[in-house]
């Protein structure tokens, strides 16, 4: 009840502890033993940008649909199902967000009619809000067995390996490693903010204390973001990604390589058929 | 023959936006000392602790490690960078800018792995730091969840992994029990004699417990340089630069007065 009553504020720093545990959780889900941990990061990367690219190429349901089937059966290949079922949430809400407009505006034959305004639901609108949505559950599926079956460092240094340039590599492990640091001092700001609060506040100053946390917290992230990269730089980082692990390219991973490009070729031809 | 120092300053200026932190400093720190930087607030103290870890450069005056230029320049270049990083460890202030790996062992082996060691060397290394600090245990925890305490452990052993001749450390008993102080000063005291250590420190204690000269900081110039016994001595200086209370407290005899008052 009381977590129900919280204001936008502590319900978005709530989502944002979460957001912690949850990117701490996923970097040791990518070091355990499953099906798309085993293989080489390489593979996986290559694999998985295939697989993205056919599903959001594909204007065919069918095809998506099979696309994303695949990714819950590598999910459940991996044991990471549970995190994964959690990044579908935010997709649904952001995709339907910026489809639901297109089911009422696109022209087509009217299905039913909307209560109160009139507004008609068409076939082609709805059609369309279906096959984008589709495609952002299975690229977003996809992306996101990337990342909770790589571990985080492997992730970048494989991005090296395949000559993604050195500073948008040192840019992701920066936003990587600045996450837990801002989303700790998100929770420290709102909490202070929180207990030097009487009583309940009124819609403009919510919305006044959102922006100017908004500010804060940009301002505060560019300082710790400064002061993360001194802390790397004082330890020898000089833009690479090194970890202990060697990558080593397996017939396996040959074998997966080979099923991933031949299962991407193949969803592309079928998916942008006429 | 005097030794080449480890670092030597020469009329170093630096200026943010909004303040001079550093204005025509001159210094020299010979190998194996222990010098403390003390200063009250913004006093310069962490602004000469990151010129001196050559992750700012003064916009006037030279700063030299063990007579070679310490310049952007120089740090560009790969052999100089990998040997100054190497040799120069620091310890920031606050770990969790410090701490940015997933795991305390990731967090240990991350020095290590940049200067490309053997990966075989690197997990023994690694596996001795946990043990010299007594963070065995908590190898596979995430740094973010750990006390303050074992934080500062984590942060001390990430740097010393690599065996740097030089320490550089932030206000190291900041913010930490009084058990946690004591591992670091006895750390520190380890330390003596074997390795240059330079520390800020607002705290007297530490500095009187380890420091064989002191450097307190006014407004980025140097208020007064010299051994450690002098300077913790001298009350008016202290109580000039703001590193002294001055605040009413009760005596035994009942009297309550105001004066410069150390709580050691």
């Amino acid at each position: 009840m009381w977590l129900r009553q919280r204001a936008f504020i502590e319900k978005t720093l709530h989502r944002l502890t979460g957001t912690l545990e949850h990117a701490a959780y996923a970097d040791d889900a990518g070091g355990k033993r499953g099906f798309l941990q085993q293989l080489d990061p390489r593979v996986k990367l290559l694999g998985f940008l295939g697989l993205i690219f056919a599903a959001a190429a594909s204007h065919r349901l069918s095809v998506t649909a099979a696309l994303f089937g695949a990714g819950l059966i590598l999910a459940l290949a991996s044991g990471v199902f549970a995190l994964l079922a959690r990044f579908w949430g935010g997709v649904l809400f952001f995709t339907g967000a910026v489809v639901l407009p297109a089911v009422v505006l696109t022209p087509g034959h009217a299905l039913l009619h909307l209560p109160w305004v009139g507004w008609a639901v068409t076939d082609h609108g709805l059609h369309s809000a279906v096959g984008l949505t589709a495609r952002a559950l299975a690229t977003a599926t996809f992306a996101a067995l990337l990342v909770l079956t790589t571990r985080w460092g492997h992730l970048l240094k494989a991005l090296r390996v395949l000559g993604v340039p050195t500073l948008l590599v040192v840019m992701l492990g920066m936003t990587y490693r600045a996450l837990f640091v801002l989303l700790r001092l998100a929770h420290v700001f709102f909490e202070a903010r929180r207990v030097r609060r009487v009583g309940r506040l009124g819609g403009s100053q919510r919305r006044q204390m959102a922006v100017s946390s908004a500010a804060m917290l940009l301002s505060k992230s560019v300082q710790h973001s400064g002061e993360l990269y001194e802390a790397m730089v004082a330890r020898g980082f000089r833009g690479e990604a090194h970890t202990l692990d060697e990558f080593r390219f397996t017939r396996w991973d040959w074998g997966m390589f080979a099923l991933f490009g031949v299962g991407a070729a193949a969803a592309f031809a079928m998916g942008t058929l006429p | 023959m005097n030794p080449t120092p480890a670092f030597s300053l020469a009329d170093v200026s630096f200026r943010y936006p909004e303040a001079v932190a550093l204005d025509g400093l001159h210094l020299s720190i010979p190998p194996g000392e222990c010098l403390a930087v003390l200063g009250a607030n913004g006093s310069g103290k962490s602004t000469l602790l990151r010129v001196l870890a050559g992750l700012c450069f003064p916009e006037r005056g030279e700063v030299a490690f063990f007579g070679n230029p310490l310049t952007e320049q120089t740090l560009q270049r790969e052999a100089f960078a990998r040997h100054f990083r190497r040799r120069v460890g620091v310890i920031f202030q606050n770990p969790d800018v410090q701490l940015f790996n997933a795991t305390v062992f990731d967090e240990i082996a991350f020095g290590p792995l940049q200067m490309e060691w053997p990966k075989a060397e690197i997990v023994e290394r690694v596996h001795a730091a946990l043990a010299d600090f007594g963070i065995e245990a908590l190898k596979d925890r995430p740094p973010h969840r750990l006390s303050g305490g074992e934080k500062k452990r984590v942060a001390l052993a990430s740097v010393l992994v690599l065996d740097p001749d030089v320490l550089l450390l932030d206000e190291p008993t900041a913010a930490l029990d009084p058990q946690s102080q004591g591992h670091v000063i006895d750390f520190l005291f380890g330390c003596l004699g074997k390795k240059t250590v330079i520390t800020t420190t607002h705290s007297l204690e530490v500095a009187q417990e380890i420091a064989d000269r002191c450097l307190v900081l006014e407004n980025g110039r140097t208020a007064a340089v010299g051994p450690a016994a002098e300077i913790l001595q001298d009350t008016a200086l202290l109580e000039r630069t703001h590193l002294v209370h001055v605040h009413r407290h009760r005596h035994p005899s009942g009297a309550v007065h105001s004066h410069p008052h150390r709580h050691y």
